[in-house]
Formats: structure tokens, sequence, C-alpha cells
């Protein structure tokens, strides 16, 4: 099996299995004040402190969550709230229109239910979102600004955005910055404190760690309103029992990816480099998306080291998909599903692709399990596949007419609200 | 299907009973099965309402759930875009221009034997599976698609319109079984789909609504009502869409007819939206036209043939000759049927003893009395 889909998931590192399978069967509520909620208290906090010491930030400012869509959900609903309350006038929110659909659905939640208005962050052809744009949004009126939301990297076409510089501009303005670093963490160098982001979200499946516990890191002097209460077991943001066990197992998953990150990194962009030679060796016209990978002109942003995310054209993603999974090779189509159907990205779209590219397209993402004989068995097949998928695609070349233009993401609904970047 | 040979199939499965089993038979006879699921509504709601519909996400949830209970691949293709362009829009204008279109016709013809078999061709796959009730043999190649073994439940109508060529790559798991005799296997192999109530009316219609959609899409198209016979104005209308021809309710007329008996539509003239009304001994017909013929089991019409046609997906069978030449084929019924609707697939049969054999089919133009 060649499992090429770590931006989904990806396997549960050793470190992690053992912290979760050590921490299981003991007792411990870590609220209890007796020995085994002290016990259990002493886990979580001890995690918390190698959390922050991980990723750059005070312990205090670790707030454990049930995962990446609820540090999401928590830091965009609950600055919207807090910065709402503290001044009416603030009720627009900034966000890019790349964002992962757990940004995404808030924001156009707050839009519906909150009276948000709602200013999408254009980004360039790589997918990036550049400091200038989110300053000219700014400037529009800064007074009525709520927030600001710009992902660390692309889940999708694996671009990475300047956050430092976004944040400076945000700080300017003293207006909040959160930013979605789910794929970015145990991939980059994140320092939290350093980068100026006022909020940071971390998953701990996308990490090594498990399923069902992830983080917001909150700055300090940040206010967020909690979407979860009772009792206010985390800095009165977000309540719910502790998750001692899984918080023990990412503790371990993000201690294990930033300690190794470096020499990680460098063998992921030497497989994501060979895999890019060699299916363009096999399949000429293939179009990489995101960001080169050897930028020439030293403008172009950084990608993902384990991320690949090709168009194929003339094929559709989901025929490729099927033809290489036949084949034991697992991918992603990369787009958002409901009932498992295919959308076409709405990043690839505000990136300015036609849909029927955006349709043609398959992300392969390595991790920490990956080899070269995982590249070299999408490099033997990806020919016969792609031929196979292009007729396949011919077939139902009508299916994928005449729909350019049209959104399947409810951010495309105010394209003409976009800010665009600047030539 | 040839019969022994280990083929790659593509089972179409709907989230109903009859496609589960479908599928779980061909994973039976020993074929390399993959599930797919087609979502042909671009917006599919959450949860199944009433018995309609086969389109909703807990549907592709069940197909799901079936195909893991079988240890096949399972996959969600979207066919939304070209349901909405080949089946609904079709249907729409056939409506507007007083015509009855049956969708699912059109949805085999177009969708299921065309689209996808096409892209399961080209992915590789030797056939497509569905959980129609029509049976398929093969003798030495040439197909011979047989009403089903169930005669309230064949589907062989709605099959009809297709090719020799799209039956050689089609497969009917069902067609020899009584639809009780399918939910009981479903009940047996434990399949989460074997109590789920059948589906029926237009899946794209969910509340069953069949004018408040055409409204929808054509809006008013107003016209008037007359007499077949005095050519006088008994009513106004609000577009022809709303009408087929032997329809006897809801006309909106007021007045009865002079000598007390109902009335039926006759005919429909969509551009100047005239529906002419009558009573039924004007609505039997002993000739009809069809054209756009095709021969599913190769077997073109040579000179006058005797067989019974089928004008509708229930009912509406009579003994008849036929002639077919240059794509066009011509009926000559024994005894008068009534409400042959232009728009609806005409089906000859030859009676069979093993099952009625589809002869041909083709879409009806015109009928006299």
């Amino acid at each position: 099996m060649t499992y090429l889909d770590h931006a989904a998931t990806t396997p549960m590192v050793p470190e992690a299995v053992t912290a979760l399978t050590e921490a299981l069967p003991r007792v411990g509520n870590a609220s209890s004040l007796h020995s085994s909620g002290r016990r259990a208290r002493r886990v979580v906090e001890e995690s918390r402190e190698s959390i922050a010491e991980c990723l750059g930030a005070q312990p205090s400012e670790v707030v454990l969550t049930g995962g990446g869509t609820e540090s999401d959900n928590l830091a965009v609903k609950g600055f919207y709230w807090a910065r709402n309350a503290e001044d009416p006038a603030r009720v627009r929110v900034l966000a890019s229109g790349v964002e992962h659909h757990a940004v995404l659905d808030s924001v156009q939640w707050l839009a519906e239910h909150a009276g948000a208005e709602v200013t999408w962050l254009g980004v360039d052809a790589y997918g990036r979102v550049c400091p200038e744009t989110v300053r000219h949004a700014i400037e529009e009126n800064p007074d009525d600004v709520s927030f600001v939301t710009v992902m660390w990297a692309n889940n999708e076409v694996g671009t990475v955005n300047p956050i430092g510089e976004i944040a400076a501009v945000c700080a300017e303005f003293d207006i909040p910055l959160h930013t979605d670093a789910v794929q970015a963490v145990g991939e980059l160098d994140i320092d939290f404190a350093a980068s100026g982001a006022t909020a940071l979200t971390l998953s701990g499946h996308k990490i090594g760690g498990p399923f069902g516990i992830g983080a917001l890191l909150l700055a300090r002097d940040s206010s967020c309103v909690p979407l979860l209460h009772g009792g206010g077991q985390e800095r009165e943001v977000r309540s719910g029992t502790l998750d001692v066990p899984s918080a023990a197992a990412l503790a371990a998953a993000v201690h294990a990816g930033t300690s190794r990150r470096d020499e990680h990194a460098r063998e992921m962009r030497a497989l994501r480099d060979r895999l890019i030679a060699g299916v363009r060796e096999r399949v000429p016209d293939v179009v990489l998306n995101g960001a080169p990978v050897d930028p020439s002109d030293g403008t172009a942003p950084a990608r993902l080291p384990g991320n690949v995310h090709l168009t194929f054209p003339g094929c559709e993603g989901d025929s490729l998909l099927m033809l290489l999974d036949a084949r034991g090779i697992e991918c992603s189509t990369g787009s958002a599903c409901t009932a498992g159907v295919a959308q076409p990205s709405h990043v690839l779209l505000a990136m300015g692709a036609d849909s029927l590219s955006a349709r043609g397209s398959l992300r392969f993402s390595l991790g920490h399990t990956s080899t070269s004989a995982d590249v070299d068995a999408v490099v033997a097949e990806i020919a016969g596949v792609v031929q196979r998928a292009r007729r396949a695609g011919v077939a139902g070349a009508r299916t994928l007419e005449g729909d350019a233009g049209q959104g399947g993401a409810p951010v495309h609904r105010k394209r003409d609200e976009d800010v665009r970047v600047r030539t | 299907m040839t019969a022994g040979r280990r083929r790659t199939v593509l089972a179409a499965m709907s989230g109903g009973v009859d496609s589960a089993v479908a599928a779980a038979r061909a994973v039976d006879q020993g074929h390399e099965v993959v599930g797919v699921h087609l979502a042909l509504s671009a917006k599919p709601g959450t949860l199944r309402s009433g018995a309609r519909g086969c389109c909703t996400v807990e549907d592709a949830g069940d197909a799901r759930r079936v195909a893991d209970l079988l240890g096949i691949p399972f996959y969600v293709w979207d066919f939304s875009e070209r349901f909405a362009e080949d089946v609904i829009d079709t249907f729409v204008d056939e409506y507007a221009a007083g015509r009855t279109p049956n969708p699912c016709v059109t949805c085999n013809e177009k969708i299921k034997f065309a689209a996808l078999l096409d892209k399961a061709m080209a992915l590789g796959f030797d056939a497509v599976s569905t959980g129609h009730y029509a049976r398929l043999s093969f003798a030495d190649g040439v197909p011979e698609l047989r009403r089903s073994a169930d005669l309230d439940k064949d589907q062989s109508y709605v099959l009809a319109s297709l090719t020799p060529d799209q039956l050689r790559h089609s497969m009917f798991p069902l067609g020899d079984s009584h639809k009780s005799e399918v939910r009981a296997e479903a009940d047996r192999r434990g399949l989460v789909v074997a109590a789920k109530p059948d589906s029926h009316d237009i899946c794209f219609i969910p509340n069953g609504d069949t004018q408040a959609f055409l409204e929808s899409r054509i809006g008013a198209n107003p016209g008037t009502l007359v007499d077949d016979r005095t050519g006088g104005v008994l009513g106004e209308h609000s577009g022809v869409h709303q009408f087929t021809v032997g329809q006897r309710k809801g006309l909106g007329i007021e007045a009865p007819a002079p000598d007390g008996r109902p009335r039926y539509v006759l005919d429909i003239e969509p551009v100047s939206a005239t529906v002419t009304v009558g009573s039924a001994d004007r609505l039997g017909v002993t000739e009809i036209d069809a054209d756009g013929a095709v021969w599913p089991s190769e077997r073109e019409l040579d000179g006058p043939t005797e067989c019974v046609v089928q004008v509708r997906a229930h009912g509406g069978t009579a003994p008849a000759v036929a002639e077919s030449a240059a794509g066009r084929i011509r009926v000559r019924l024994d005894t008068q049927l009534h409400g042959v609707a232009p728009g609806q697939t005409l089906v000859l049969y030859q009676p069979d003893q093993h099952g009625d054999l589809v002869l041909g089919s083709g879409k009806i133009a015109d009928t006299r009395a």
C-alpha cells in the first residue's frame, strides 16, 4: 500500500502511541482534587508546557480543544463575539478565500447569523495572501475590523503564507490575527510568539498524534468568547473534561514533529521533488499547482515539504483517484466533500483556475512514513492511469462544459467583494 | 453477459434495496465489482424525505454501507450537471412542447447506460450492473432483452431504448427474481437497506408536485381549452405543461359536456397553447408513429410483424402489427388504445413464454384514430 494522503491524516508516531497507551488505563479527572486527579492534572500540565515550549508559546496560551475544526471555530467566532462586544462597530471579518472549510464556513455563519460583513482576501496565482492585500483591506476602514484570519499553509496546494508579515500589518492596527496552522506544524518552523499571530490552530492527527484533540494557541492578552460552556477547564475559554491520554499523546507528537523537523523536511522535499520530476517525465503536460519547487525569481512563496498538487489536463480527479486506488496508491482530490461528491476546489478557483482544471487535480501528500518506494510506485503507474482517465474524461466531457465560473464554496458568492492583489 | 466469465463490473448503487442485491449477486457470480453511487443532485438533501428520490446524503451513505458489507470499493461520482442538462432540462422542454416525457427512459439512455457506461468502459470496466427488473441474455453475443419474471416490477419498458452495444456491457442480476425475493435476500444478507421503501415518482421532484415544478421552470404560457367538435373555447389554462393526452382530471372546465360524458385531453398544440378536449371515443388510437427506432435485441423488423406494443411505463399494452423504415416505426393496433401521449416511448414486444422479448422501441411522434 502506498499511502500518500498524509495531509488528510498521518499515522501516529510511536512516541504518541506510547504516551496514549500508557495514560489510557489510569484513572483521574484532571479537575479532581485528590491524588488521582492531581496525577492526571500533572500529565495535562506537563503536556501543555511541552507543547508551548515546542511552538514558542506560554503554557497558559495552550487551549486544548477537540481538534482543528473546534480550534478554528473557537478563534473565528470567539474573536468576533469578543471584539464586537467591545465595540459594536467591529463587524468586518477579513478572511482569505483559500481557508479550510472549518474557517470558511464559520466566517460564513457569522455573516448569516451574527451580522458580520466579510471581506474575502484575494490570493495570487500561487494561492498566497500578500501582506499588502491585508493592508488594503484593513485600510478601507480600520475601525470596523473585527479580526483577520489567514492560514499558515494551505492544505490543498501547500502554499506557505508570510504570516509574520501579515501579523505585523495587523499589529499596526491592533487587530487580532488568527492563523490555521494545521498543515504547518511539524513541517515548518513555528514560533507562535515570534510570528505575532494572536491565535493559532493545530490538530493532533495531522502531526502524528491522536484524532479528536487539537489546540488553539491563544495569546494571553487576547479576548475570546467561549463556544463551549461548562466547567471552564481551559482558561474559561473552553469547557469539557480534559482528555488526559490524548493531551499526553498530542504533546508527544508535537515534540517528535518539531524536534525532527529539519531532517524530516529535508527528506520530504527530496521525495516531493523526485515525485514531481518523475510524474512530469511520464506526463509532460501535468501542471504543478501552488508554489514552484525551485523558485527562480525569489519572489515565489515556499511550498510545504510534503505537498504535491497536480492538475492532469483532460482528466477528472475522481477517475484518477479510483484508478490509483485500484493500484494500491492512496491520494486525494484535495477538495471538499458532501456525500463524497467532489466539488471543484475553492482553493484552485480562488487561484484563478477554471473549474474544468480544478476538477482534474490530485493531491499527493507525503509524511513521516513515506519512502522512495512510494514515489516509485506513483511514477510507475501514473502514465497508464492518466491515459485511461483521459479517455474517461473524454467520455464524460460534456459534464465539464459550460460550468466555468460557478463556485462550489460559499465564498464565491461574494466574489465581487474580493480584495484583489495589486499587480 | 457471457456466462461464467469473470468481468470487472461497475455496480450502480442508488442506496436502495434493488441495486444493493444486484451488486451482491454480481459479487457472488465471481466478478470484480466496484460500487458507484451517482450524485444526480447538485444540492442533495441530508436526509431522505418520504419514499421519494434516491439522491440524498443518507442514500449515498446506505449504498456505502452495503459496499462495506460486500467488501467492494465504493465511490460517489458527480453526474449532477449532466443529469440536469440531459434529463431535467429535457423533461421540462418536452412538457413545454406539449409532449409527455418519461425521465427514467432518458436517464437510462443518457446517463446510466451512456455517460456512466462510457466512463466505466474508458476506465477499464467490462460492464455496468444495475438493479433493474428485466431479463438479459445472449445468444452468440446477440442480446435478448426480456420482461422481468416479476411482471409487476418489470422495467424492460424503460430499458428498451438501449442499443445492443449498450446491452452487451450491461448486467441486470435481478431479472429472474420477484421483488419479494429480493427483499428477503437483502434481509438474509444483512443489508441495511432490506426494509427501505421503494422509491417511486420522479427523483428530482422530491415533493412529488410535478405541476409546481414545471410551473417554476416554464412559467406561465396561457392558452385555451377548445372543444374538438365545435371548436368552441371551453376554458383557459396557464400552460400546456399541465396536460397529458388522455388526461381527464384537472382540466378546469366548469360547464359539463352537452351529452354529459367526461372530457379528455385529445391534443396539445404548444405554439398557440391550445389544448383540444373531447369525449373518450375520440381518444382511441389505432395507428402510432414513432421515431428514433432502436433494436435492442438486433431484431430489426423485416416487413409487417405481429407483436404487442406498450405505450407507457405501466399498462397500455395491445396487440398490433408493426413495420419500420428509415428509423421510424408505424404500428397498427388490432383494438384501440387510449391515452397514447406523444413523447412517451413505444415498445414492441414479441410474446414469449420465457418473458416477452423486446423487439424495438421509438419515441411516439404521432397518433391517428
